[in-house]
């Protein structure tokens, strides 16, 4: 039978068939690029013959061979464990001889996968887990808190400030904007029922409660979240996999005092102002859009001054407040949690904007509650 | 050795803004040879090294890899170049995400043909040369450092590529591990033909593989020895070259 000749300027593989022998002549450069196709053509080979033919590989004119091609002599051997490799150079022989068909007989070892009930005993454990540590961090968290009001020499002021530098000052345009947007839609789009009832000049009434009681506040840790939130979580995160907060431990330094103490002082300080930017933002858009109705600024002034009171505002900067801790907080917690790895450090921030939504959200219910049995 | 070098750094500057690490310093690494940079601590051995592995822009002088410039190649031709050499880092710098088989056969699904059993089973006999059989399917947070070494060592090694450049293998690993990661270099480089460039001050190891040793001193700046370890230690003319090899050996 005429040998089967796959065309290749490198590595070439031939077969040759013999009564009772299959012969593979493997010709030319085995490495990494030019293995592929001989690796092909070498197993079809070995899986067409019969299995009591005996199997020959020639390898006299296997010339450079790396990694791939010891991995295709090896390959045969662990099909064929009676393939007798013939003209082997030396050198080759040596590395190859390094490796065992059997060493690589059994599958590779993964962990094992949980079944349902494993899975759902794990994720039970660890929200239990989750919620002692939380417990645990707000109970340090607070003293930590006391004990920076009880003495304030010593915070580090120094990264407190800095930290409010990047979440506030960094926040300002992007606050500025959103807020302004917020105050052009929300008045024109309550323009269009309220000109129905010829009731246009309440327009600024609606915008200002609605902006300085609910959403300047709400807009602002929404924004602050996905901005600061997710930042504290990453930076801290990195802090954690680079054993920057085990280094902080053994140095006798609570992690809390340390790094999450001077960013909720931070989130403390200017949750607050950059609610009340997003308000006057607000007001702006609110005021371009009054403008435009036909009434003049004067008359959007007096409106707001008899809708929106000192309680409406104080309020609204007590709650502002809180979002604040919650996002410096909860941000600081998730980066806390990282264990190792650079994906445990996106999910670390990933969890603190999903967590700080959805505690802003619950908060701001609390207050809508608690404002109306007040009567605030 | 013979003089077939395959690496070539010639007038080579690095600074880091305007402080300047290594000041025009040329030499060539042979094919074939175990390549050694020693210095002291801060010297700029690393420096030197993601130099030429084409990290960062020299200040000036070009960084020829069989005969390419590294600096000044894009595209296609920075590929090929970058397709010759395998680089471990210091740290291992495995992706944390994948398991020690998914590091090693990244390289082989993306840049060869192989069919995906043997992907797998030669990432598996690097990680079996690196002594790692078993762990293949664990994350590299699973694992000791000096493991993560090995498991950076099997996957530069994944292409098997002619030039390998290695940061400090043996720091981290117990001694019977850096004996026999010697011999796997040793191995390679005679049985392959491949070219080791290695930043390391493990003295044993030193004296067990490499061919030539250029040593850089930061006071300097420059190159201030070339040759093999044994001589240098024994017949060196600069005094802080005996006295490095010396201390050191006495106190490995």
């Amino acid at each position: 039978m005429p040998p089967a000749t796959r065309e290749s300027p490198e590595a070439v593989v031939r077969a040759l068939r013999r009564p009772r022998e299959l012969t593979l002549a493997l010709d030319g450069r085995f490495d990494s690029h030019t293995t592929g196709g001989a690796w092909r053509e070498a197993m079809a080979h070995i899986a067409g013959a019969d299995p009591n033919d005996a199997v020959v590989v020639d390898a006299s004119g296997v010339g450079y061979c790396d990694g791939c091609g010891l991995g295709l002599l090896l390959e045969i051997r662990r099909r064929r464990p009676d393939a007798r490799i013939a003209g082997l150079r030396d050198e080759t022989a040596r590395l190859l001889a390094r490796f065992s068909a059997d060493d690589f007989a059994a599958k590779p070892k993964h962990a094992p996968a949980d079944g349902f009930v494993a899975a759902v005993g794990r994720a039970t454990a660890q929200t239990a887990a989750d919620l002692v540590a939380q417990v645990a961090y707000v109970g340090e968290l607070l003293l930590a808190l006391f004990a920076a009001v009880r003495s304030p020499g010593k915070v580090r002021w120094r990264d407190a400030f800095s930290a409010a530098d990047a979440a506030g000052v960094g926040a300002i345009p992007i606050i500025g904007l959103i807020g302004f947007l917020i105050g052009l839609i929300l008045a024109f789009q309550s323009a269009i029922p309220l000109k129905q009832f010829g009731a246009e000049i309440f327009v600024a009434n609606l915008v200002s409660i609605s902006l300085v009681r609910e959403l300047g506040p709400l807009m602002t840790a929404i924004i602050v979240a996905g901005r600061s939130g997710a930042a504290f979580a990453a930076e801290i995160g990195t802090m954690r996999v680079n054993e920057e907060v085990n280094a902080l431990s053994t140095m006798g330094l609570s992690p809390v005092r340390f790094l999450v103490v001077p960013r909720v002082l931070a989130g403390i300080l200017v949750m607050p102002l950059l609610s009340l930017f997003t308000d006057l933002a607000g007001l702006v858009g609110g005021a371009i859009v009054f403008r435009s109705l036909g009434f003049p600024l004067v008359t959007f002034v007096n409106q707001i001054s008899t809708a929106v009171t000192w309680v409406d505002l104080s309020g609204a900067v007590f709650k502002s407040l809180v979002f604040g801790v919650i996002v410096a907080a909860i941000g600081c917690l998730r980066g806390l949690q990282v264990k190792t790895g650079a994906s445990a450090v996106g999910r670390a921030a990933t969890r603190a904007v999903v967590s700080g939504l959805v505690l802003i959200i619950l908060t701001d219910g609390v207050f809508s509650v608690l404002f109306y049995v007040l009567g605030i | 050795m013979s003089g077939d070098p395959v690496i070539r750094v010639e007038g080579f500057t690095a600074a880091y803004g305007g402080n300047v690490v290594i000041d025009d310093i040329t030499f060539d690494v042979n094919r074939g040879e175990v390549f050694v940079i020693l210095g002291g601590s801060g010297c700029g051995k690393s420096t030197l090294l993601k130099h030429m592995i084409g990290l960062y822009p020299p200040a000036s002088g070009r960084i020829l890899i069989d005969g390419d410039d590294i600096v000044t190649a894009d595209g296609a031709k920075r590929l090929a170049i970058l397709r010759k050499i395998g680089v471990m880092y210091q740290s291992g710098a495995l992706f944390g995400s994948m398991t020690l088989l998914d590091n090693v056969t990244l390289p082989l699904e993306e840049f060869t043909d192989l069919p995906e059993e043997a992907r797998a089973l030669v990432a598996r006999m690097k990680l079996h040369e690196v002594g790692l059989s078993g762990a293949e399917g664990l994350l590299p947070a699973e694992i000791s450092g000096g493991m993560q070494k090995r498991a950076a060592i099997a996957r530069a090694m994944a292409l098997d590529p002619g030039i390998l450049f290695l940061d400090e293998p043996s720091a981290g690993l117990d001694p019977v591990t850096s004996a026999g990661l010697d011999r796997l270099i040793l191995e390679l480089a005679r049985g392959l033909g491949i070219t080791f460039v290695i930043v390391t001050h493990e003295l044993p190891s030193i004296y067990a593989i490499a061919d030539r040793v250029i040593m850089l001193d930061k006071r300097v700046k420059k190159i201030v020895a070339t040759g093999r370890p044994g001589d240098l230690r024994d017949r060196s003319e600069n005094p802080w070259v005996r006295q490095f090899f010396r201390r050191e050996a006495a106190s490995a």
